[in-house]
């Protein structure tokens, strides 16, 4: 028995264990547990937790309003982000460098910081683009923004934007460079080109940007936070106020739990989509 | 008049010109090679016909008519690429029934002139395969009968067998020139591969920076090259006391100009030699005719045909 290979992969196990498996394990566990307002929590087994969370509607809605605002933002991403892709693929030597640069500079600054920028943007009536507006007699009345799923979809799609570009652009790196003049030769217009050559191969790109983005709306907190904040709840900054504000450990756990199923079923079964509908086509 | 006319062309990139001046008359049906080195402006010459790039002075005519003025997409010709470029979403028989489609011929017409032209290029059974199903050559095949199939005035064809092994490479050479007697169409062929540009054509094109160094039959130029570069260029060539000699047309004898056998190497079909004679180095290729050959070291003689 050769057990070197083993024992080289011990210690990497040791540490994913450690850091993922072991703390992802005990939020499953608390999330059976009993809690009250003086008792604190009960390490007991019990459904109440989770009783609450599928059945209450209350939660049903914070869940709809999660996956909505993903939802839109994932179109947002790729309604944008695909042709944004396109047109950095198509341009020539150092512009194609400083729109890069463009393009993934924002996820060198904080999400916070970002977030705030749009929040300064749009804040009520001391917004900058706000008051211009109100300023030059187009609104009478600020945009409503700040505590908005308008305002959290439009914070997180610039947020996740670059992602959705790099999955497009990396699909678009692997086209034929002949392939679009192939088509042109054979007598399809521009638009033509778009929809029937070049959009259908990078439709594996769009789809795993999708789910990349997706993943990442749905689980973001500093956004939702910032621009939602208590008024606009979504799962995740709802985990955050049962654990640190209502200090319900159990029930915030339970919500954690809920939200990452619900997401890996989401992926797992776009994944199974995309595998099974391009396995013949792209190797 | 000449079926294809290209009239003075030349292409600038900055100050360096790509394509220079190049003047070329093409007869309908006939197989034209532009032959030369990377970079000799060959493939440029392909894109400005073609419409993807934009020559900077000097015209192409098709058939009398200006082609310069038509858009890319409606010059109606065939053009397989190098990559061969089909599309990997759709299967074969989508790939060639696109020009078609695009054409707006009726769905009908389009299956049987599809099926017609995978026949011709022995593709027959394979219309409901992904290009990433086949192998190389097969994927040749459908680029050619996707360019074939929309009857184009002119087939382009751009370094068309250069992805393929050389056992594969030949086989397709007899095969496209067998194709191309069938449908008549007038056809360039783009390539840096001598051997494939004489096998191929009626007539070549031997290219050097830019300019058109000779442009005739194939063993008119090999016989006959114009310039040193076009002697070198199409096989290998001695050249003794200013005259240029093909090794093959050398051959061992009793009297003639001295030398020592340096190298001699087997090849199969025929012997490769190097000799060392007093004009310097004469490589020599003789057939393999099963009779006892000078060995290494040896002391020879070398005479040919028009030798003083």
């Amino acid at each position: 028995m050769k057990a070197a290979p083993y024992l080289l992969c011990v210690p990497a196990l040791v540490l994913f264990a450690g850091v993922v498996i072991v703390p992802l394990a005990m939020t499953v566990l608390l999330s059976f547990h009993d809690w009250g307002q003086y008792k604190g929590i009960e390490p007991v087994f019990i459904l109440k937790n989770w009783q609450e969370v599928l059945g209450d509607s209350y939660f049903h809605e914070m869940f709809a309003r999660t996956f909505r605002i993903a939802f839109f933002v994932t179109l947002l991403a790729a309604m944008f982000g695909a042709p944004e892709a396109y047109i950095l693929n198509r341009m020539r030597s150092p512009w194609r460098g400083i729109f890069l640069l463009v393009i993934l500079g924002p996820l060198l600054i904080s999400v916070v910081a970002r977030t705030l920028g749009w929040a300064l943007l749009f804040g009520g009536n001391s917004g900058l683009v706000n008051k211009a507006l109100m300023g030059m007699g187009l609104i009478s009345a600020p945009l409503p923004f700040m505590f908005t799923e308008t305002g959290i979809v439009v914070a997180l799609a610039h947020v996740l934007m670059p992602y959705m570009v790099l999955a497009v652009w990396a699909s678009l790196q692997r086209l034929d460079p002949q392939i679009e003049n192939a088509a042109v030769a054979l007598g399809a217009g521009p638009f033509t080109v778009l929809r029937r050559i070049v959009l259908p191969q990078v439709m594996p790109g769009i789809l795993s940007g999708a789910v990349i983005v997706f993943a990442l709306a749905a689980s973001a907190f500093a956004t939702p936070a910032i621009i939602g904040g208590r008024r606009l709840k979504v799962a995740s900054t709802l985990a955050y106020d049962e654990f640190l504000n209502t200090l319900n450990w159990p029930l915030g756990a339970a919500v954690a739990v809920l939200l990452l199923l619900a997401l890996v079923a989401i992926v797992w079964g776009a994944n199974r989509l995309v595998e099974r509908r391009y396995a013949q086509v792209f190797a | 008049m000449a079926f294809l006319e290209l009239d003075n062309l030349t292409k600038s990139f900055g100050t360096h010109n790509a394509v220079d001046g190049l003047t070329l008359s093409v007869e309908k049906g006939e197989f034209v090679a532009l032959l030369g080195p990377s970079g000799c402006g060959k493939t440029t010459t392909l894109q400005m016909i073609a419409g993807f790039v934009e020559p900077t002075s000097g015209a192409i005519r098709l058939a009398g008519k200006d082609l310069l003025a038509i858009k890319p997409a409606k010059r109606g010709l065939g053009i397989v690429f190098q990559s061969y470029a089909l599309f990997p979403h759709m299967t074969v028989a989508e790939n060639v029934g696109f020009g078609l489609e695009m054409q707006g011929v009726a769905a009908a017409e389009r299956k049987t002139r599809v099926a017609e032209t995978l026949e011709l290029v022995g593709l027959g059974a394979f219309a409901s395969r992904f290009p990433r199903q086949m192998s190389g050559g097969q994927q040749q095949r459908v680029a050619l009968a996707r360019a074939l199939v929309i009857r184009p005035q002119v087939l382009l064809l751009d370094e068309p067998l250069s992805n393929l092994d050389a056992k594969l490479r030949e086989g397709m050479q007899i095969e496209l020139r067998q194709i191309q007697r069938t449908v008549g169409t007038t056809t360039i062929l783009v390539t840096h591969d001598q051997a494939e540009a004489m096998a191929l054509s009626d007539r070549i094109v031997v290219m050097n920076q830019g300019r058109a160094e000779q442009i005739g039959p194939p063993h008119e130029a090999y016989e006959r090259p114009a310039t040193p570069f076009v002697a070198n260029f199409l096989g290998k060539t001695n050249l003794v006391d200013g005259a240029s000699v093909r090794p093959e047309r050398i051959s061992f004898a009793v009297s003639g100009l001295a030398g020592t056998v340096r190298t001699r190497i087997f090849q199969g079909n025929h012997w490769l030699y190097q000799v060392d004679t007093a004009s310097g180095l004469v490589t020599v290729i003789r057939q393999n005719s099963g009779e006892a050959m000078p060995g290494e070291g040896d002391a020879v003689h070398l005479a040919w045909e028009g030798r003083a």
